[in-house]
């Protein structure tokens, strides 16, 4: 056999060398040499960190090509790049860039309000965002060679990110219960394509990884949702909306490595300094809810 | 006979899958203390500065060091960077294998690949290919001292080289399911 690119196993498998790893959000080349010496396993480049585009409102797009060179070039990690949903033009650039990840996300303004991008069209894999099972496996079907949950973007609340977790996993435990007559039914109760239900049914677990997003500011968050069972996390706000930005990031690489030790996860939550100041997601108007985005 | 998995970030799990197919039960390690006992270590993919970071923070280095000195060690992708003498690049190493590697060595994501491999030394005369996947994946530019070249891409590079008990892989067998690398390595540690 000769050798055979962009296959749906080499984009997976970027997703399992990720395993374990913590993925930061970064808007500049200089934040993202901090997150790499912080032991980051890739940096999501973009403009504005969720917590700002909140603030901001208006209209949030894909970032300037050239910043995310300049990152590109800066660091030897991954790099990912977040496009609009549906906007497959935006993923088009982004995937003549070189990134090695797109980040098909609701934290940016949607471009399509019904269809995400037929992501098998592409050679760079995706990663993108779920609030259930039957979300991920819609993603999955179009092509998605990573999953997150989705949390809430930019608000350092991590309640969200624990509702999106434990729905995903509770209904794969109960799919794993579930007589054989009754899959077809419950794919369409959830709008999932029946042959990834059953996949997920044989695996226990979803097809491909799923991290954890939305959210998360501590080295107890990054812990809390391990020992939910994501297989890794992505920091957004948290880490360069905070007091301490390089003591933090290294602090939830060490907790996201020693997740089930609660002594050492003591030891690395020490004097961190301020963390991200936050918004309660319960305060936040439903109008404003990004995770409500993608269908 | 106990094997580890070192399991400060990557691909360990999948490694651990093809172990407990073998019927040998893999422990984690992620901990010098973790170390105690065991006959073999793989080191997963994953990426090689984090890797190299944790291990630096929880001082594993140089029980690792020691542990390679005398014990069987198998890196793969990351794995065979961490093994490594020279990265060409300013991060952690374990200077074990004496062995030059280039990260990242054919681009960037969408330049990873799969293809099978002629492997006289798994296939026992049948010519079965072995499937190898290669994710961002390093190559070795050259083996010195004791290491030898055991695999090459059809191009000639070298992505697998054996050292006494060290082994390195640029690619993944743990994302396959063929079993045969994982039993090689394991012939390995009862030499």
């Amino acid at each position: 056999m000769a050798e055979q690119v962009a296959t749906f196993k080499v984009k997976k498998g970027l997703a399992q060398m990720l395993k374990g790893g913590v993925i930061m959000d970064v808007v500049t080349p200089e934040h993202a040499k901090i997150a790499e010496d912080a032991g980051a396993v890739a940096v999501m480049a973009l403009e504005r960190v969720p917590a700002d585009i909140r603030a901001h409102g208006g209209v949030a797009r894909m970032s300037d090509p050239e910043l995310i060179i300049k990152i590109m070039e800066t660091v030897s990690i991954p790099v990912m790049a977040k496009c609009r949903i549906g906007h497959f033009v935006e993923a088009q650039i982004l995937e003549s860039l070189g990134v090695d990840y797109i980040d098909e996300s609701e934290v940016l303004t949607p471009a399509d309000e019904a269809h995400h991008i037929n992501k098998h069209d592409f050679k760079v894999p995706f990663v993108c965002g779920c609030r259930n099972l039957g979300e991920a496996l819609r993603r999955i079907g179009e092509g998605a060679a990573m999953m997150r949950t989705k949390g809430e973007a930019g608000t350092g609340d991590v309640v969200e990110a624990v509702r999106h977790a434990r729905s995903v996993y509770g209904a794969i435990r109960r799919l794993q219960n579930m007589p054989e007559e009754e899959l077809m039914t419950f794919s369409k109760e959830i709008g999932a394509p029946y042959e990834l239900v059953k996949e997920t049914r044989a695996l226990g677990r979803l097809p491909v990884v799923n991290f954890a997003a939305g959210g998360i500011a501590t080295p107890a968050d990054a812990g809390l949702m391990m020992q939910l069972g994501v297989d890794g996390v992505f920091v957004g706000s948290g880490i360069f909306k905070s007091g301490d930005p390089a003591k933090r990031a290294n602090a939830i690489v060490k907790a996201t490595t020693h997740y089930n030790d609660p002594e050492i996860l003591g030891q690395v939550s020490r004097n961190l300094g301020e963390p991200m100041v936050g918004r309660q997601v319960t305060d936040i108007p439903e109008a404003e809810l990004i995770a409500t985005r993608g269908w | 006979m106990e094997i580890g998995v070192l399991a400060l970030q990557g691909d360990f799990l999948e490694h651990c899958q093809i172990l407990q197919a073998l019927d040998v039960s893999p422990r984690l390690v992620k901990l010098p203390r973790d170390l105690s006992g065991l006959k073999g270590l793989i080191i997963p993919g994953g990426e090689s500065t984090t890797i190299g970071k944790l291990a630096v923070a929880f001082n594993m280095i140089e029980p690792l060091r020691l542990f390679g000195q005398t014990q069987a060690v198998w890196g793969t992708c990351a794995g065979a960077i961490f093994l490594s003498k020279d990265a060409k690049s300013d991060q952690p190493l374990l200077n074990l294998m004496d062995i030059e590697v280039e990260r990242n060595a054919f681009g960037r994501q969408v330049d990873s690949f799969e293809i099978d491999l002629q492997a006289p030394f798994l296939d026992k005369g049948n010519h079965k290919p072995f499937h190898a996947v290669f994710i961002r994946a390093p190559i070795i530019k050259s083996v010195n001292g004791r290491a030898q070249n055991l695999l090459m891409l059809p191009d000639g590079r070298i992505v697998a080289a054996r050292q006494d008990k060290l082994l390195a892989t640029s690619f993944h067998p743990e994302l396959t399911v063929d079993i045969r690398f994982h039993q090689f390595f394991l012939e390995m540690t009862k030499s």
